[in-house]
């Protein structure tokens, strides 16, 4: 009985699917005939992380007179999948595609554009009756290398002077499942340790040698708000939601910062200078007395040369709108607003996008 | 005439819908095979063996999470095969009958709680109290493999505590019907034999042992297909360990965890290719319990002829 329902289930899903999106592109194709103004409708998928920030947005573009946008969170890498599938018009994640993905987008529809949308800060949380606990980065790979086992570390404890640490055994938090937060987490850990580069990586899961894994940053902040010991990192909003102690980090700049929104900006506004042509830029352990030393860009991401004149103009628009006007709703849902010189060249980069071979 | 062309038409057209649940199993097959490819050639058979799972790297071997899958179910059974042979004793032959609905309707009522509750009740409840025991757990314990690991509550030995619980009904129903088709001869002739109530029962059991066996395999098809309950409480870490205490992780926790950001493509056809092991495993299970189920079911059609002696139900459990 069981068997028979999750097949009839999985049937009805296969079979719903395709039908959506049939539905979905007749009915833009129609109404494009008709008006030039309203209602496209535009199909995107991807980072969870950007969820709340996309609701708002994309209901306030809709509202003045925007394309309507239907946006599933699937998680990063299942959005980049339907992009290159061609199941949707954008994809949004929190790393840039690598090599092998990038080889796929091309052979499917052309080169991709990568536009940054947002930024992050992702916060080291903790549960011990300690207040401000300061960590570098050497200290957090070793903690998640598994060879700091107790808070009262020697290598903690030189990092907090006159701070009585307790003989607690660390309880290791990380996501169970692949996401862009730990993308930005091991990227960081990859850029200040060698060794962590060399036995681990950076990517959106990885192979981790200590620690229990808790799905969803929700999942992650709540473990380490139940286990005495804990320690986890999740996007900087969780921490302050469940008031989680959240650690300060030694920056470049040898400074301990806190996380916050104005961290990630500094931050972000430093990796501007320097940014890639193809704004790929991983900006963990930025420059700067202020930056926040691990956080990250969101993007979305398009195909850069558009088949459809029409759902083609409606990208480029919606894009203009997320990167100027959506950024007045950043501040309030803890995303960090885009600083002048990433908006300056994420214009450049949607300039770039051709809409059937016209720009 | 008429009539048997209807019929006729009548065995194609409802035929057709078992046809239907042959194919849409053979499709299944079909598209994990198709959409593992990458990984079966690439890892062939060690896949089953192999312990690094790194995403990284691109290296992938499925046994920490077919032997959490496997270790864990076996727990649940061990925690539920006698709480639920206890349920459906009771009910069949010594509940009043009055009670006999209403707790038959309780036991099947837990069968119908969403497995999400189970792992928030799992996660607020459960885990808290494990921890704590692990917290008092004396150290020259902690040395004996079984209770090792560090006391951070979720692990093994919290999923294997949950998936009893959600097994409880599945065998406790079955087990039940088997007592209630064991032919009422059976007991009166224990009964003329002077045997005590106890003694009774226990001919009953013994009448019934190969489906009561089966009652307990189609516990541990339940079990181990079970995802969202064990995934929030077990620790999601793919380590090879008999510590009740330390984080582990199963084959459908795994798909369900890492799927949706599973971006490249041998990483996508590994995590298919778990779903394969399980389909395979899970198919095996229940083939074997239906065996079991047929064998008895075919016993009692039989003229019934008293066991030769009784023998100790129980031993099967594993």
């Amino acid at each position: 009985m069981r068997k028979l329902v999750f097949a009839a289930i999985l049937l009805a899903f296969v079979a719903c699917k395709p039908s959506e999106t049939t539905t979905g592109t007749t009915e833009t194709s129609s109404t494009a005939a008709t008006a030039t103004a309203a209602p496209v409708r535009l199909q995107g998928a991807g980072s969870t992380f950007d969820t709340p920030l996309f609701s708002k947005v994309f209901d306030a573009y809709q509202k003045q007179g925007g394309a309507e946008v239907n946006y599933q969170s699937i998680g990063s890498g299942g959005g980049v999948q339907q992009l290159i599938k061609g199941v949707v018009d954008f994809g949004a994640s929190d790393f840039p595609l690598n090599d092998e993905q990038t080889k796929a987008a091309e052979a499917a529809g052309g080169p991709v554009v990568h536009v940054p949308i947002t930024m992050g800060a992702v916060s080291i949380g903790y549960n011990l009756p300690v207040d401000g606990l300061k960590l570098d980065g050497p200290a957090l790979a070793d903690i998640y290398l598994g060879k700091i086992t107790k808070w009262n570390d020697r290598k903690i404890a030189a990092l907090n002077p006159g701070v009585k640490l307790p003989d607690t055994a660390v309880a290791v938090v990380h996501r169970a499942e692949g996401s862009g937060t730990t993308f930005i987490f091991t990227s960081y850990l990859a850029a200040i340790s060698p060794e962590w580069k060399s036995k681990v990586g950076a990517a959106g899961s990885v192979q981790w040698p200590v620690g229990i894994g808790a799905k969803g940053s929700e999942g992650v902040s709540g473990q380490v708000l139940n286990t005495p010991g804990g320690i986890g990192y999740f996007e900087m909003a969780y921490a302050n939601q469940n008031h989680i102690k959240s650690a300060l980090l030694k920056n470049a700049d040898g400074q301990f910062v806190a996380p916050s929104v104005q961290g990630a900006a500094d931050a972000g506004a430093g990796a501007a200078a320097n940014m890639p042509a193809d704004l790929k830029a991983v900006f963990v352990n930025a420059a700067g007395p202020t930056s926040y030393p691990i956080a990250g860009f969101s993007w979305i991401i398009v195909f850069q040369h558009q088949k459809d004149a029409t759902k083609g103009q409606a990208i480029v628009n919606m894009l203009k709108y997320v990167v100027h006007d959506g950024q007045q709703f950043a501040q309030a849902l803890d995303y960090a607003p885009l600083p002048k010189p990433v908006q300056d060249l994420d214009d450049k980069a949607i300039a770039s996008i051709t809409v059937g071979g016209q720009p | 005439m008429r009539r048997s062309s209807d019929d006729r038409w009548f065995r194609i057209g409802t035929g057709v819908f078992p046809a239907l649940v042959l194919a849409i199993a053979a499709g299944i097959a079909y598209e994990l095979t198709t959409d593992s490819m990458l990984s079966i050639r690439k890892f062939g058979l060690s896949f089953w063996t192999g312990k690094t799972w790194d995403p990284v790297s691109g290296v992938f071997g499925g046994y920490p999470f077919i032997w959490g899958t496997l270790y864990s179910s076996i727990l649940a059974l061990i925690l539920s095969t006698p709480i639920a042979l206890g349920i459906a004793i009771f009910i069949s032959e010594l509940s009043p009958r009055m009670l006999r609905t209403p707790l038959t309707y309780l036991t099947e009522l837990l069968a119908a709680i969403p497995s999400i509750v189970y792992g928030l009740w799992g996660i607020f409840v459960l885990t808290p109290l494990i921890r704590k025991l692990e917290v008092l757990t004396p150290d020259w314990l902690k040395k004996v493999p079984l209770f090792s690991g560090p006391p951070v509550g979720v692990g093994m030995g919290t999923a294997a505590v949950i998936l009893s619980i959600m097994v409880v009904p599945f065998t406790s129903s079955v087990a039940r019907e088997i007592l209630k088709n064991v032919p009422v001869a059976q007991r009166e002739a224990a009964y003329a034999l002077g045997a005590t109530r106890w003694e009774a029962i226990k001919v009953a059991i013994g009448y019934g042992k190969t489906g009561m066996i089966g009652a307990i395999m189609l516990g541990l098809g339940r079990a181990l297909g079970e995802t969202m309950a064990v995934t929030m409480v077990i620790g999601n870490a793919p380590i090879v360990s008999l510590s009740l205490f330390k984080p582990q992780y199963t084959m459908a926790a795994v798909i369900a965890n890492e799927f949706t950001e599973a971006a490249d493509e041998l990483y996508l056809h590994a995590l298919i290719e778990i779903g394969l092991l399980l389909f395979i495993i899970t198919i095996v299970v229940n083939v074997l319990s239906r065996l079991l189920i047929w064998t008895a079911t075919r016993r009692f059609a039989r003229v019934i002829v008293m066991p030769a002696a009784v023998e100790e139900p129980e031993e099967a459990v594993a």
